[in-house]
């Protein structure tokens, strides 16, 4: 112990010791995050497998130009594909702006503050609240009061889920921006409103539209919601005050259904939300990736 | 103590040494009186009592935490970003009272610039960066947006490197080139003062130089503000040094006095490099 | 002035201190170098000059030393404030000992060559006058290795009255060489001896200057004590010098 030589006599055994004893841990622990790994793989594939599988049994180009029909008439799902790309659009139309401004209110007037604490607690509760709620809520506030399932309130219930995840992307991005950059601005004499347009936005462009792209991933896929507010139309309608067809429901209604052709047309419908949705995702990964 | 030693230190010297050029300190631009600031209950400057001279370089030299920093963000009230902070006593500047209520900021930030210590470009052009700030404050045709761009450019010793790419992003110049771009930002608003928060310290050697070099440069027009950990920085660059310590200033003179026979023992302490 | 603490990196204490101790032993052999040729000349020691001038080398040695050193602090330390002041007076106060060195060399030289005459007179004047300057000298080197702005003051003032001393020997010597031409060859050289130590005087004086600037970073403005007029002793110039 007090000279040198023993202390490095007994480090180098130690050392070995030590060396084993981690050697193993790490093979343990490796091989336990491969087998869950490989577990996730296997019940992803089959997934996309049996989708490809299934849904291309029916894919025709009627998918696209026919709308539903009864069973054995060989319908298609263009009122559905329509419907969602409406509802789609009108629930990100109206909920990304107001996510969008609930963030910045939250990143750039709110740090620290009470009601800024408030509104991050309920917006966060919103995001992971089941989306069958947010269904109901409309039905309470648009269905029930107006007499009846419309386009509108579906995409107003779209709008709800799309909020929330806006709000949550939206602050995070902008706590990225530096707060020397802010200060760069302010310095120049710019007000506080053109700090956040011009430049704050700007720096965080790219995150801001992924988070938006992913919004409308997420809703694009929504069934639960849809059920109390459009409903579902079996036939063409692009009337918002009506009820209106998506994907989604018309999934629902087909699988269920004891009829071949339909169940097979609802496996078609959900390779194409798939599709749908798995390049918005890819969009939204490589295609806004941030450029330096 | 505080209030004794300031008054003793800021009545002489000032104007009876020599600058570093051989000339006397010049008329102050900015008189700073009995200034206190506080981060909520902490005060963090205690009766600061100073004079910037108008067109020379002042260098702040101190510890960290010793309040340099936080003087020159109440010189453009950058404080008044955060609630909490606040400042009493009087900065004045042309006669008014700079940290009184109801100063219109933006105008007065476009008379004080500021220059960061971590080069801060814009997300957007060259060109955008510089047009930015004077947007802002004036409208100018194109051709003479154009003039201001390359003029600011020139006085910032950037423009020979950037003249044939002023529409690519500023983010792909290096962190020199970047701080020199934040320098002509500053100046294309055509301030009356620039303040300089460390402005080198993220810098290698030879941009730090040529950051000096500019400033030196820059001091015929403007007045010059420079808060620095770097001691030989302060001796290169200012005229007039004032060392901080624990929220005061403990003492001010022209950087020749200052560097070679200080007259506070705690400024020769630090200066020397013997700080306990 | 409160106590000094040391320096954050303790390297350059040591350094500082390297310096310190090799002005004091350079003090120390010019003071010794001249003693050695006020003996010399005073009691004819052939013995003490030429321990005198074979001492000079080495004095010139730990000049170029100190002036090594100076210029490796200078550049690897980059010193500010009092030790900037310190530095550069040690540089100048090498110097003034290697001058000092050299005139005491030029003494025992002397002293060799006066030998060889049978003086007429008494060197009572020359005596007194290498005791002030022995004296001063002692007080200077003590004033550097102490850092003592007192006795430099002290030194500093006291050089007036070697001045007057010079002033009355100049007139003694020149009045026998009047008297008697033999006289001449003598006396001049005892004039160039008396020269010799009123310089060194006046070097003893500079350094008392730089230890007052080193160590409280002003100058020592008043103008300095002259006492020497023998510059115009026996012609008066046309204008006041």
């Amino acid at each position: 112990m007090s000279t040198t030589t023993t202390f490095a006599a007994r480090d180098a055994v130690m050392a070995r010791k030590l060396g084993r004893r981690r050697h193993r841990v790490d093979a343990v622990f490796r091989t336990l995050a491969l087998a869950a790994t490989l577990v996730g793989l296997i019940f992803l594939t089959s997934i996309i497998i049996t989708l490809l599988w299934r849904g291309l049994e029916s894919m025709s180009i009627t998918v696209f130009t026919d709308v539903t029909r009864p069973p054995g008439s060989h319908g298609g799902l263009l009122n559905a594909i329509v419907g969602t790309l409406i509802q789609t659009t009108l629930g990100t139309v109206i909920g990304a702006p107001i996510g969008l401004l609930v963030g910045t209110y939250l990143a750039e007037y709110a740090r620290g503050s009470k009601l800024g604490d408030a509104v991050r607690f309920v917006s966060d509760i919103l995001l992971s609240a089941p989306s069958i709620l947010i269904g109901l809520f409309i039905y309470q506030l648009m269905v029930l009061p107006f007499g009846g399932f419309s386009g509108i309130a579906g995409s107003a219930a779209l709008a709800v889920i799309v909020i929330p995840i806006v709000v949550r992307t939206t602050e995070d991005m902008l706590n990225l921006v530096p707060n020397t950059l802010r200060e760069a601005v302010i310095a120049l004499g710019a007000p506080k409103w053109k700090m956040i347009t011009l430049v704050c936005y700007r720096s965080v462009l790219p995150g801001l539209l992924t988070g938006v792209l992913l919004a409308v991933a997420r809703i694009a896929g929504e069934t639960a919601p849809l059920l109390f507010t459009s409903l579902g139309n079996l036939t063409w309608s692009v009337d918002l005050t009506k009820a209106m067809s998506s994907l989604p429901v018309t999934i629902y209604a087909y699988a269920g259904s004891p009829y071949q052709d339909w169940i097979a047309l609802g496996w078609t419908g959900a390779l194409l939300i798939t599709v749908g949705v798995l390049t918005l995702n890819v969009v939204a990964r490589f295609a806004l990736r941030p450029r330096v | 103590m505080s209030t004794t030693m300031n008054d003793s230190v800021n009545k002489p010297n000032i104007g009876a040494m020599e600058t570093r050029s051989g000339a006397a300190l010049s008329a102050a631009r900015i008189s700073i009186r009995n200034l206190d600031f506080f981060y909520g209950a902490n005060k963090a400057l205690k009766g600061i009592n100073a004079e910037i001279p108008d067109r020379q370089v002042t260098g702040m030299i101190g510890p960290s935490g010793c309040g340099k920093s936080t003087l020159l963000r109440v010189i453009n009230r950058m404080y008044d970003l955060y609630p909490g902070q606040r400042a009493t006593g009087e900065v004045l500047m042309d006669g008014a009272n700079i940290i009184a209520p109801g100063v219109d900021l933006n105008h007065l930030r476009s008379r004080i610039g500021m220059v960061f210590q971590k080069p801060t470009p814009f997300p957007m052009s060259i060109y955008d960066n510089i047009a930015f700030g004077v947007k802002l404050h004036e409208q100018l045709s194109k051709t003479a947006m154009d003039e201001r761009v390359e003029w600011s450019l020139t006085r910032a010793a950037l423009w020979g490197e950037v003249k044939d790419r002023l529409g690519t992003s500023a983010m792909g110049l290096s962190g020199g080139q970047q701080q020199r771009l934040c320098i002509a930002r500053t100046i294309a608003v055509r301030p009356e003062v620039i303040l300089f928060d460390e402005p080198t310290s993220a810098l290698d050697p030879i941009s730090t130089l040529k950051i000096e070099e500019l400033i030196d440069e820059l001091k015929r027009d403007f007045t010059i503000v420079i808060v620095t950990h770097n001691m030989q920085q302060a001796a290169r660059c200012a005229d007039q040094v004032a060392f901080f310590y624990l929220g005061e200033l403990v003492e001010v003179g022209t950087a020749a006095q200052m560097f070679t026979a200080p007259q506070q023992h705690r400024t020769q302490e630090y200066i020397t490099g013997r700080f306990g | 002035m409160p106590e000094t603490t040391e320096h954050i990196v303790k390297r350059y204490d040591q350094e500082l201190k390297r310096l310190a101790a090799l002005i004091t032993s350079m003090g120390g052999m010019v003071e010794s170098q001249v003693a050695l040729a006020c003996t010399a000349i005073l009691e004819g020691d052939s013995e003490a000059a030429s321990r005198a001038i074979e001492s000079d080398p080495a004095v010139d040695g730990l000049e170029r030393e100190v002036e090594q050193f100076v210029i490796r602090l200078l550049a690897l330390r980059q010193p500010m404030a009092q030790d900037l002041r310190l530095i550069f007076a040690s540089l100048k106060i090498t110097g003034d000992f290697e001058r000092i060195g050299d005139y005491a060399t030029n003494v025992a030289k002397r002293s060799l060559v006066l030998r060889q005459f049978a003086l007429p007179f008494k060197l009572s004047g020359l005596a007194h006058m290498s005791r002030l300057v022995q004296e001063n000298l002692k007080l200077i080197v003590d004033a550097v290795g102490e850092t003592n702005t007192e006795k430099a003051l002290q030194v500093w003032r006291s050089d007036a009255a070697i001045d007057e001393i010079y002033d009355a020997l100049f007139r003694e010597l020149i009045t026998y060489m009047m008297e008697d031409p033999r006289n001449i060859t003598p006396c001049t050289h005892l004039l160039f001896i008396a020269k010799n130590l009123e310089r060194i005087g006046d070097h003893a004086t500079n350094i008392a200057e730089l230890v007052h600037y080193a160590e409280l970073g002003v100058p020592l403005i008043d103008a300095r004590p002259k006492g020497d007029t023998s510059s115009s002793a026996v012609v008066r110039p046309a204008r006041e010098q």
